[in-house]
């Protein structure tokens, strides 16, 4: 049988407002964001109320009511605050899917581990890098329950009169600015793919196992 | 200018490059599980995209299989659902899998090389991050996520930023009972689980180039919980000899070709690495791993740390964490703790010297009364070699079960899992909470560590089992 799975148009991602919810663990592994017997859906979509499930949920699968994100107004938050080296361990795409279901779109971190952090822009979700002086003063608005905004395009975060600018890559910019399919991308470029490919049959011809 | 082993082959799959460094780069090789690759092949027939290089791409169910009697098939609903995914979506899109009943299944990073599939110089990705096994046959492989999958299917090219060069050096020889995975263990404890982030790992020095090609893929495989995508060793003739005449290996003029190439395949002297480390390898010693990150290591004689001598605030905060879940005391000695499992297998320490490496120590010795224990071969291959070496028999008298190949109780995706509080001695690779089973308890261990914890139930010192 063959379920039906949906696919995601990647959402634009330009600025975004919302109380931060923050979570000083250091190193949480995508196995913790979404544990495996959540993989064996064959979607993208549903995956939010599984997010950090065991650290959610009790035994009995009730919430964990002094769990950050069970509590309001972090139950809506779009913005995840966390300690360093965030999203490391499996590649799992469904780590930042379980997020996005969720409803968060941004995460912030003093580094995020390698695969996690591509998956993200795969999936419009905003991960920044900043130090962690800066995470301490932005952890504050959580605490104290204040909005804080985003601005990609300007690369600005924006926080009671104060505001810090963040780095990010210009190419991973502009496919979150605009919500860039990739692989038509990629695509475009097929006369150079085609000419490689050529080159490579000459070059090695065992690659091809022809 | 002199390059290293990545920037070669970095350098020699270019497609293309932007100003701001962006590349698209070809990948000869592309390995395909049922976990991640669902969503990518939905994604395909969404956008009535096709697979570019169906040759190019080998797929395996390996995560979701049972280990026990197969005949039946799985009985889980949602784990046969993506089993039988992935089997439909390679009938559509052409591609070559090894099902459940082929005696090649096995694990991803396992079957690569047996069927050497896995080749020096290439580019080799996989939906899984350790695909950094692969390494060992001087490769560059790494774990790429569902997105990328299909971009590879439909591109057979990936979207890449250059990373940085990090070399890690091991020289000396071992002593007795300590192994690679007592090496790597040693490394990660040293770089801890961020110190690779953004770089690629060469791993030299005359210890690794003493080392057996599987000996070498246990280490490449942990690379990733060292945070570094991928890591690599220049190949030699211990590669070459590995993969002659496996059946997806070059043949006749091709082959001869291809070691000419392969050959080339080395860093350059005075290459420049953006990092570098050196170890001794007569320092180090059988490795466990007492918390609940991979860089939480200590020797078997070693004691449990306590969080009190931790300055750093968040080290000690995430030390009090992982003593609680693990229900462990500071100072308390690693010998001193009791264990309730063993585990060997996954795509560290499921192949077939892995295995011989255990069965030494099991040798006409049962393991403890309250301890349960299994192996689980990396492959259908692996459990035939090890079954024509009577090796089976060995693990079985001792008092292991001898199960069917799959990634099984590494990250318990099938029915192999821990129960809450259990307490396992593992030679998988994360000991992430949760990651063996809700609330289990994993120590990280090589299989003759594993060996000897199953007899002594506890975590004990391999050395006193050798003669």
């Amino acid at each position: 049988m063959m379920l039906e799975s949906i696919k995601i148009k990647m959402q634009k991602f330009n600025t975004l407002k919302s109380i931060p919810a923050y979570l000083p663990i250091v190193n949480i592994d995508t196995d913790m964001i979404i544990p495996k017997q959540f993989l064996k859906t064959i979607k993208r979509t549903g995956l939010g109320k599984n997010l950090f499930f065991e650290m959610r949920y009790d035994d009995n699968g009730n919430e964990i009511n002094n769990f950050v994100l069970n509590k309001n107004p972090f139950n809506k938050s779009k913005i995840l605050i966390a300690g360093k080296n965030f999203g490391c361990g499996s590649s799992r795409e469904h780590a930042p899917w379980a997020l996005l279901d969720f409803g968060i779109t941004c995460v912030i971190s003093s580094s995020f581990a390698d695969i996690f952090y591509s998956n993200c822009f795969k999936n419009g979700i905003l991960p920044i890098i900043l130090d962690d002086e800066k995470i301490k003063e932005l952890s504050e608005y959580a605490n104290r329950k204040e909005e804080i905004s985003i601005d990609l395009s300007e690369e600005k975060i924006v926080y009671g009169n104060s505001k810090i600018n963040f780095e990010i890559d210009p190419f991973k910019k502009k496919c979150l600015l605009e919500g860039l399919d990739d692989i038509a991308l990629s695509l475009k470029k097929s006369e150079k793919i085609k000419t490689f490919e050529n080159n490579l049959k000459i070059r090695k011809s065992w690659i091809f196992n022809d | 200018m002199p390059n290293t082993l990545y920037d070669k082959i970095w350098n020699d799959h270019l497609v293309d490059q932007q100003d701001d460094g962006t590349a698209l780069i070809f990948v000869d090789r592309h390995l395909v599980h049922e976990v991640t690759s669902p969503q990518a092949f939905e994604g395909l027939r969404n956008s009535n995209r096709t697979v570019r290089h169906p040759k190019l791409t080998l797929a395996v169910a390996d995560h979701n299989v049972p280990t026990t009697d197969r005949s039946k098939g799985i009985s889980d609903e949602e784990s046969k659902i993506q089993v039988d995914t992935l089997e439909s979506n390679c009938k559509e899109f052409g591609i070559q899998l090894f099902g459940m009943g082929d005696k090649r299944q096995g694990i991803v990073h396992i079957i690569g090389p047996e069927q050497g599939f896995t080749q020096p110089g290439t580019v080799i990705v996989c939906g899984d991050s350790h695909t950094a096994t692969h390494g060992a046959f001087g490769s560059l492989a790494f774990g790429i996520g569902t997105s990328e999958v299909e971009h590879v299917l439909a591109t057979q090219t990936l979207v890449q930023k250059k990373a940085k060069n990090f070399r890690v050096n091991v020289d000396g020889k071992l002593p007795l009972g300590v192994t690679s995975k007592d090496v790597i263990l040693q490394i990660i404890g040293k770089i801890g689980t961020a110190g690779g982030t953004g770089c690629v790992i060469e791993y030299a020095g005359d210890l690794i180039r003493s080392l057996s090609v599987e000996q070498r893929m246990t280490i490449c495989n942990m690379t990733i919980e060292g945070g570094a995508r991928a890591g690599l060793i220049a190949p030699d003739e211990k590669i070459f000899k590995y993969l002659e005449g496996k059946p997806m290996s070059p043949k006749g003029e091709a082959w001869d070709k291809a070691i000419e190439y392969w050959k080339k395949l080395r860093t350059d002297d005075g290459a420049k690495f953006d990092k570098e480390i050196n170890l001794k390898a007569e320092e180090i010693l059988p490795m466990i791993t007492w918390g609940t990150s991979p860089q939480d290591v200590i020797t078997i004689d070693g004691k449990v740390p306590n969080p009190l001598n931790e300055k750093d605030e968040d080290r000690k905060n995430s030390l009090e964490r992982s003593l609680n879940y693990m229900g462990l005391k500071p100072n308390m000695a690693a010998k001193d703790i009791k264990i309730d499992k063993v585990f060997i297998g996954s795509c560290t320490n499921g192949r077939i010297e892995d295995l011989r490496e255990a069965a030494k120590i099991l040798k006409d010795k049962k393991i403890a009364a309250h301890v349960h224990a299994m192996v689980v071969p990396g492959s259908g291959l692996v459990k035939e070699q090890a079954e024509q070496e009577g090796l089976d028999k060995i693990f079985v008298n001792s008092g292991f079960e001898w199960r069917e190949p799959g990634c099984s109780m590494c990250l318990a995706m099938n029915a192999d899992k821990l129960k809450p509080q259990e307490r396992c001695a593992s030679t998988s690779n994360r000991n992430f909470e949760g990651r063996q089973g809700r609330g289990g308890r994993t120590h990280l261990v090589s299989p003759g560590m594993a060996a000897a914890a199953a007899i002594s139930g506890n975590l004990d010192d391999v050395r006193k089992y050798q003669n």
